[in-house]
């Protein structure tokens, strides 16, 4: 491994990283919203929610540069706000990346939810506990596996990402080039010795850093009974 | 006259290479296109199946992806790439017919915006220097990429331009970001911006073929093909006068 | 709070299969029993009073604090309603020990001092569990501690919604008693739902009866249960609940129950002498004499007047109400036999009460 190597190593940790907690702020509001509103919206905002898991992840790539790039809505917003545009930018990375992630953490925070139910909720409204509290003393808590899994997979998933990042990040060392994308150009450039090397140890890391959570997770299931 | 192919591994590996490709006919030929001839391989291939009565099963994709699947053992028979170092490899490993290696394009560099104005007629643009971004198909595994770099370097700009380059894994991404705005002029292949003897909307220059090495784009008749007619039939087609004309009138050399 | 405080209870909610139509004026202490068979609304009742659900128009106020009036615009969220509320299931948060499910109430309702942990958790028995998860306890005791966590939000009224429905009839026993101290030691008013008769003989002192949605009686425990005019879903089972005290050991293992205008023998008693017991005679154990019968098995023979009669829905069947004093009984009898005593509203008679069921 060399220098290119571990910046990418290093990029695309910080990268998940930011994007998990960053999908944990955004998409708990998301979920809780869609596990217990009876609006006609649920249906759209949740189809919504789920399309990164139909498009095919060059072409969200594509229609993301297409919306934050100069012409689009999304990327005369960001100028307009003194942001600048978002391609090319580790931050445009992360808003790619959150908008593709968000099903794989905002589905098993939801589902934890309505598995949740009605009654406790209820229970801590008779006991004086205002929705905003009964929500963290609660829901939060007994929602716990599902948070655990929503951010494991929204890590992994960010770890693993490729054709969004190709396309938004235009590659670049140290800023948008992620461990996927250099294992891609190693490939491509039949280094494949280099690409073993990084994508054994992406393996071996996500698998560790998986069955960690996984272990954590059997354990909290564990104490709960 | 459809013969059932009994080869499972074989079959399945086909299906997986290109979707229905569970059988294989007499007269088809398999051939693995570079990503940026898919226009003019069509043109050319549906020219030679009304000539020959061959049919052409087209593939298209990243060289270097072909290369592995080459590598291990797909069923194709001809193969255009987008370079001629990965032609070369696969001669080097005794996996094409023998001489069968030769150039049927050669691609041309353009700087291109899709903005009119930003792009002069000399290329002076890249001296100003005045932009945030300039694409470039990666050099590491990209030919055209690796003509791009030769001639900023020649224009001596490639260290004082490496900080606004973003890279596209091949010419078509790399189009994709000039043409979506997001990067304001980049490197790319004449042919994707030459439609109909014209340039596509937009300025640019056309790169001096004496700042960078010839992007040559080798085409092989692969081992499987050596004795297939269908096969040879294509490889010579392509060095027909028809198929030259085809291939020039897309913006490439010859 | 006064004895002279009332609660008031107007509700209206409609539903496609169902309507709940209520306005109760209930007593500001003491246990009151919604009874009715399920489906009759008693639970959607409680929950309106809870704010749980929302009866559009409806009214809910407790002596002069109004909870809900919806013709002014009034309607507390339950989080701001100083309530206890029971689940017919415990409801233990199940992320949280026993006492940390007990202070979560106590903690937001203003942890009141007059009520500490330690000893509502004596009173219902639940000290030693306080650092158990609810998942390690029996159903029992998950009840007791709902019943302990309600209790420790300091509510000014308790809404208890079938507390023992889902237990078995031992554990049931386990917890009755514990609820009659809640009755003897609470000073505020409770509202109990539940279909099981016997619950309510033994813990009510005021009855509404439920039926469809609509309140078909309501008034102290013992003056209703004697009534003669309920409709036949309620006559089925009729019965009174006779509050009495222990007077007396007597020989032959026999102790006697005074009650006013009367006194019954029942099978010696352990409690102490003077201890209130309930005790609820059925109708149907009860048969009529002109003359005091000469010899009889039967026990407890008392005179009576008649006091109305009434027809009940199985055809020659009639219920008669009887007075002793101040305490009415009831008596199941043919109509033939009726007839044949020459039976009208005030003619003295003699009572023999085959049974007696002691509510303890």
């Amino acid at each position: 491994m060399d220098m290119a190597d571990l910046g990418a190593v290093w990029l695309t940790l910080k990268l998940a990283s930011v994007v998990t907690v960053l999908l944990l702020l955004i998409g708990t509001p998301i979920a809780w919203w869609l596990a217990r509103t009876r609006s006609r919206l649920k249906g759209v905002i949740g189809a919504v929610v789920a399309l990164p898991l139909v498009l095919p992840p060059t072409v969200l790539g594509f229609y993301l540069l297409l919306v934050l790039g100069p012409q689009g809505w999304g990327g005369q917003l960001t100028e307009a706000l003194g942001l600048g545009l978002l391609p090319f930018t580790f931050p445009g990375l992360v808003v790619a990346s959150v908008f593709y992630s968000m099903p794989f953490v905002v589905q098993p925070i939801q589902n934890a939810f309505e598995a949740i139910g009605e009654r406790p909720l209820e229970v801590a409204a008779t006991l004086r506990a205002s929705p905003w509290s009964a929500f963290w003393s609660v829901a939060v808590p007994l929602a716990r596996p599902g948070f655990l899994s929503g951010a494991i997979l929204g890590f992994a998933h960010t770890v693993g990402e490729f054709g969004v990042v190709l396309m938004i990040g235009g590659n670049i060392p140290d800023k948008t080039r992620v461990i996927s994308v250099q294992i891609y150009d190693h490939v491509e450039a039949l280094e494949y010795a280099q690409a073993h090397w990084l994508a054994g140890g992406m393996l071996v890391f996500s698998f560790v850093v998986l069955l960690a959570l996984y272990s954590l997770k059997q354990r909290g299931k564990g104490e709960a009974r | 006259m459809i013969r059932k192919n009994f080869r499972l591994p074989v079959a399945l590996f086909a299906l997986l290479c290109s979707a229905g490709l569970s059988h294989v006919k007499a007269d088809e030929v398999q051939v693995a296109v570079a990503a940026n001839f898919t226009a003019p391989m069509r043109k050319i291939a549906a020219e030679f199946e009304k000539d020959t009565g061959h049919k052409p099963v087209l593939s298209f994709g990243a060289t270097g992806k072909f290369y592995a699947q080459i590598t291990n053992g797909a069923p194709f028979e001809v193969f255009l790439a987008a370079d001629d170092e990965t032609p070369a490899r696969l001669e080097k490993e005794l996996l094409i017919a023998p001489h069968s290696r030769f150039t049927y394009a050669i691609g041309k560099l353009v700087l291109w915006s899709a903005k009119d104005g930003v792009v002069d007629g000399n290329g002076e643009v890249l001296k100003k220097g005045a932009f945030k971004h300039l694409a470039l198909a990666n050099p590491k595994i990209a030919s055209y990429g690796t003509a791009a770099v030769e001639a900023m370097s020649k224009l001596g700009v490639l260290e004082s331009l490496r900080p606004c380059f973003v890279q596209g894994d091949n010419i078509t991404q790399t189009y994709q970001f000039i043409a979506t705005g997001n990067a304001e002029l980049g490197f790319v292949a004449l042919s994707q911006v030459y439609k109909d003897g014209k340039l596509a909307p937009g300025s640019a220059w056309m790169v001096p073929s004496l700042l960078y090495t010839p992007i040559r784009q080798d085409a092989v008749l692969l081992a499987k093909g050596r004795n297939k007619p269908a096969a040879t039939a294509l490889a010579d087609y392509l060095k027909s006068d028809k198929a030259k004309a085809i291939i020039k009138s897309y913006g490439y050399d010859l | 709070m006064s004895t002279d405080t009332f609660l008031h209870a107007r509700f209206r909610i409609e539903r496609r299969d169902f309507c709940l139509d209520v306005d109760l004026t209930l007593p500001g202490r003491g246990i009151t029993a919604l009874f009715g068979h399920s489906g009759s609304g008693k639970t959607t009742c409680l929950r309106a009073m809870a704010g749980l659900e929302h009866a559009p128009g409806g009214r809910f106020a407790l002596g002069d604090e109004v909870w809900q009036d919806d013709a002014r615009g009034v309607f507390l969220p339950t989080h701001r309603r100083p309530l206890g509320y029971v689940f017919q299931e415990a409801s233990l948060f199940p992320h949280l020990s026993v006492r940390r499910n007990m202070e979560f109430g106590q903690k937001r309702g203003g942890g009141s001092a007059s009520v500490s942990l330690a000893t509502v958790a004596e009173l219902l028995g639940i000290a030693h569990l306080l650092d158990r998860r609810p998942a390690s306890l029996s159903g029992g005791e998950r009840q007791r501690v709902a019943i302990a966590r309600a209790l420790l939000t300091a509510p000014r009224l308790l809404l208890m919604d079938e507390p023992l429905a889902a237990l078995d009839l031992k554990r049931k026993q386990e917890i009755l008693p514990y609820l009659e101290r809640l009755h003897d030691e609470l000073s505020i008013p409770v509202i109990y739902v539940s279909h099981a008769p016997d619950e309510v003989a033994r813990l009510a002192d005021h009855l509404v009866l439920l039926d469809n949605g609509r309140v078909v009686a309501s008034g102290p425990l013992m003056e209703t249960l004697a009534r003669t005019d309920l409709p036949p879903a309620f006559t089925d089972d009729a019965g009174v609940v006779l509050e009495t005290t222990l007077a007396r050991h007597e020989a032959d293992h026999l102790s006697r129950l005074e009650f006013p205008g009367g006194a019954i023998l029942v099978s010696q008693r352990p409690e102490a002498l003077g201890s209130r017991l309930r005790c609820r005679i059925h109708a149907r154990d009860v048969s009529l004499t002109r003359h005091r019968p000469l010899s009889s098995s039967i026990l407890n023979i008392l005179p009576a007047t008649v006091a109305a009669i009434a027809a009940t829905d199985t055809p020659g069947q009639v219920l008669v109400q009887l007075r002793m004093g101040e305490t009415a009984l009831l008596a199941r009898i043919t109509e033939r036999s009726r007839r044949e005593l020459l039976l009208e509203p005030g003619q003295p008679v003699w009572v023999q009460i085959k049974a007696v069921a002691l509510l303890a």
